[in-house]
């Protein structure tokens, strides 16, 4: 390697082999370091973006009547900020700590395919921006919600054709950085390292590659088939012409299903991690965590028209349906009793990551025993696109995903800055997060229950005082977003220095390379006993 | 952040909540079920609830007795066990037992409501952008029902009514203790007709029909709403229906008979323009202003104005006589695209009103008027 190295040196005169700089040093970037950073930015960038739509959603449904947007923008919102928030800053986020976290966690110097991961990367720009500029065609935006059923999709304009491009081309960044990850964690763990010697990070990160091969590519015969649909004189989803609208409905959540586990399963991963260094305890139930992350992977695959309950499938189909669903809280739950049980007898503190975690450990339960209230088919029927399954889904998404994402940041910043983040700040953060998150959301438990459809800009008296909570409660959360990003800005520029592991429980191989972490690590495999 | 701060902060929460809930009678649960199936969903939904609520405060007591009893702060020292298989069986097997006993009275309630067979009326109720039309099968009476609020109240410009956003023209009216079963189906897009407290939700799906049913037991007046995104007034089209006594159920039939006869016997009368173009503004504002928009001026792309438009200003009649093919009359007849055919939905007099007036009306002034007899031929 250091031969390879010096003879580059001779044939360019660069300076320093290991540190291009300027621009070029992103655009051209094959570093797993400098693409993870990317990646995170960029989710934090869609984040705010996506957020400061539902500020807007927010805002309208402070009271009832129309105020601020006419109801064909107010679905624009809606529709954009669900698919932003999904494929622009979850996503890309969990895929930004693959690419940190997982060639560090198994002694690998980069990931398998570096050109790949440049690749999957800059594939996310021209997504975002078809996306984003779709606000600007006319007749604005895609507004026939983030499942775009049709024939209301089939409706939509210009601005419908560039959110379906939008999405094929990051299926391709997915499907291409998910064969990345799967190739690193086979071949490049460090000797010594064996599958279930894995950190469950890795471990979570592998399953959902798996599932983005899987799922991704069924999404992408569904947009396919509406494009045909659309222009092409196909009917796939048109009864008139011997389709079926319903038909949609189904391969979207063969897709829709699996991808909310590839927007979950990281979560679990990072939660796995952070719990254990700061119960200084190692993770309890390894083996069974591994176990159940598998079986929630196989088990979402079959449990999709969980979704369409009210489509009024033959009753053997609701009653699969229904059965399977039920199923899938028994390995979740297994793994909120493996994470209360590496609690148990540790010597717990509370730095803001482990804040991160116990909240998204607590409130992430809430989002899975209402998913269970959802899986009983004729509660089901009440609830069905109304409020309570927009709170059911901010719970696991925002109170599951987001969370656990913020909570990793601030558990591997130290690694990725050299700095310590500013405790006391990242402290305010995860109360004015958590606090805001529950007034926003837990109020939409009642307003569904009583019958608020999801998806109206306007709405009946009855539930006017939990919606002007809720929108006081989103303002909040909002607002705190810009803290974050304050801490994090903070600690890049400085701070108090970071050892090569400044959790004092923390375990794994990233904790063994300074801090911050050079820009090539492990050019000689450590070696895991 | 000192505790302190975060008992103030929750502090002023709950009063904001205690002060908000004396002015307003919150709804927080189901609404109260009028039928045997909203009732058994009621049940099991509460049974869920509590069962989920049990489990959640079992788990989290434990682990913020661990949280508070385990810390380092306090000196507890890690014990390092990290497996334990006889437990992980256990909160394996304990679970799945529960959720068979949540499954077996939910399979009875899905059974109970998925059975249609001998109902005593059926109802076909169509979804279209935005409104329900109802057709009872074997009674001859049909109508579409569409909101009633008025647009000054949604922008504002007056005050709410008591069920604003929940009201509609025409209800939908059906008689106590009869099992009604309902057939759905869409004309362009996916709706879903939902009345709460009857336990009832189905997708309006077009090109299939979808069956529920329900029996009312106590009379009175069930709000709902559409249940589906199905664009932009997805918000704008309720359902109510009524549930009356039969010999009430029977008269009120009896009257719908009676005014359509009317209305078909007024069709043949000769219309004065003005009386047209009166009745037209109504039915235009009813059933075009949603995406032509009161004005005329449509929502381009999607919506053409109408106001200059070449259609409405253009002839109606070829110089045979006959309806022109893409002429103002065809389109209403027959629709395009994402516009819906009328000629079911609106009879003769509506279609010859909406058409005059907006071919007079909107800032268009073509002088010409189309009588209600011209509609009933080019059918």
């Amino acid at each position: 390697m250091s031969t390879a190295t010096a003879k580059h040196h001779d044939d360019h005169g660069h300076d320093s082999h290991g540190h291009p700089t300027g621009l070029m040093r992103w655009v051209k970037s094959t570093n797993h370091k400098d693409i993870g950073t990317m990646y995170l930015w960029f989710a934090f960038t869609m984040f705010l973006f996506a957020g400061a739509m539902a500020m807007g959603i927010r805002a309208e449904l402070f009271q009832p009547g129309l105020q601020f947007f006419q109801p064909q923008v107010f679905n624009q919102l809606t529709t954009l900020h669900g698919l932003i928030m999904i494929f622009g800053a979850i996503m890309p986020a969990f895929v930004g700590f693959a690419n940190w976290q997982v060639p560090l966690m198994i002694g690998a110097p980069d990931m398998a395919f570096p050109r790949l991961n440049n690749m999957s990367f800059w594939l996310l720009i021209p997504a975002a921006l078809l996306l984003v500029t779709s606000i600007f065609v006319p007749g604005g935006a895609v507004a026939g919600g983030w499942t775009m059923y049709p024939p209301l999709a089939i409706q939509g304009g210009l601005s419908m054709d560039m959110s379906i491009f939008a999405l094929h081309i990051l299926g391709v960044s997915s499907i291409v950085g998910s064969i990345n990850i799967i190739t690193t964690i086979f071949n490049m763990r460090a000797p010594g390292m064996t599958l279930m010697k894995m950190p469950m990070f890795v471990w979570t990160w592998l399953i959902t590659a798996y599932l983005l091969i899987a799922a991704m590519p069924v999404l992408a015969g569904a947009l396919t088939m509406m494009i045909t649909d659309r222009h092409f004189g196909t009917h796939f989803f048109n009864a008139a012409g011997g389709g079926d609208p319903v038909l949609f409905q189904h391969v979207f959540w063969f897709f829709g299903h699996p991808e909310v586990y590839i927007m979950i399963l990281p979560a679990f991963g990072i939660l796995s991690t952070i719990i254990p260094t700061f119960a200084r305890k190692p993770l309890f139930g390894y083996t069974s965590m591994v176990y159940a992350t598998t079986a929630i992977a196989v088990l979402s695959f079959v449990v999709w028209a969980h979704h369409m309950f009210t489509t009024g499938m033959p009753v053997a189909g609701q009653l699969f349906f229904m059965y399977s669903t039920m199923l899938i809280s028994v390995p979740t739950g297994v793994k909120v009793f493996n994470w209360v049980a590496t609690m148990w007898k540790g010597s717990i503190t509370f730095e803001t990551p482990m804040l991160f975690a116990v909240a998204v450990v607590f409130l992430f339960t809430i989002g899975g025993l209402s998913g269970l209230v959802l899986a009983i088919l004729p509660v089901d029927i009440q609830l069905q696109d109304t409020y309570y399954v927009v709170a059911h889904f901010h719970y696991v998404l925002f109170s599951g995903a987001a969370m656990s994402i913020m909570g990793g940041v601030y558990y591997w910043i130290p690694k990725w800055t050299g700095h310590m983040y500013d405790e006391t700040l990242g402290k305010w953060h995860f109360w004015l997060t958590t606090i805001a998150f529950n007034v926003t959301f837990f109020p939409m438990h009642f307003t569904g229950l009583a019958g608020m459809p999801r998806r109206i800009p306007d709405y009946s008296q009855q539930f006017a005082e939990f919606n002007m909570i809720s929108s006081y409660g989103a303002f909040v959360l909002g607002l705190s977003q810009l803290l974050f990003l304050y801490v994090v800005i903070k600690c890049i520029k400085g701070g108090a220095k970071a050892s090569a592991s400044p959790w004092e429980g923390a375990h794994g191989l990233e904790w063994t390379v300074p801090s911050p972490a050079p820009f090539h690590t492990f050019e000689t495999p450590p070696v895991v006993k | 952040m000192n505790k302190r701060t975060i008992l103030s902060f929750c502090a002023v929460f709950l009063s904001f909540l205690a002060s908000s809930s004396v002015q307003a009678e919150y709804a927080l649960n189901l609404r109260a079920p009028v039928t045997e199936i909203a009732t058994q969903i009621y049940d099991l939904h509460m049974l869920i609830m509590y069962v989920c609520i049990a489990i959640f405060i079992v788990v989290f007591s434990i682990m913020f007795y661990s949280l508070y009893k385990h810390r380092k702060s306090v000196g507890h020292k890690a014990v390092q066990f990290h497996e334990h298989h006889m437990l992980e069986v256990v909160w394996t097997i304990i679970p799945a037992l529960i959720l068979i006993g949540m499954a077996i009275p939910a399979t009875k309630t899905i059974l109970a409501m998925k059975d249609t067979r001998e109902a005593d009326m059926s109802i076909k109720a169509t979804g279209h952008q935005w409104k329900w039309e109802y057709e009872y099968l074997g009674k001859d009476v049909r109508f579409i029902s569409t909101l009633a609020t008025p647009q000054e109240q949604i922008h504002g410009t007056a005050p709410k009514s008591e069920h604003y956003l929940l009201e509609v023209d025409n209800p939908v009216v059906v008689p106590t203790g009869k099992k009604v079963r309902v057939l759905l189906t869409a004309e362009d897009v996916i709706h879903a007709w939902w009345v709460p407290s009857f336990g009832v939700k189905q997708d309006a799906i077009p090109g299939f029909i979808k069956e529920v049913w329900f029996r009312v037991e106590k009379e009175g007046t069930y709000r709902g709403q559409c249940a589906e995104l199905c664009g932009k007034d997805h918000g704008f089209m309720p359902i109510v229906v009524e549930a009356v006594s039969e010999e009430k159920f029977n008269a009120w039939i009896a009257s719908k008979k009676a005014a359509a006869a009317e209305a078909a016997a007024s069709g043949d009368k000769e219309w004065s323009k003005d009386d047209l173009i009166a009745n037209g503004k109504t039915v235009y504002e009813k059933n075009c202003a949603a995406c032509h928009q009161a004005s005329g001026a449509g929502l381009p792309p999607a919506f053409p104005a109408l106001t200059g438009s070449k259609i409405a200003t253009g002839p109606i009649f070829g110089a045979d006589g006959k309806m022109l093919k893409d002429g103002h009359l065809d389109r209403v007849l027959n629709g395009v695209r994402v516009m819906p055919s009328w000629k079911a939905l609106l009879n003769d007099v509506e279609i010859a009103s909406v058409i005059t007036y907006e071919r007079n009306g909107l800032g268009n002034s073509t002088g010409d008027v189309l009588q209600p007899a011209q509609v009933k031929a080019a059918r």
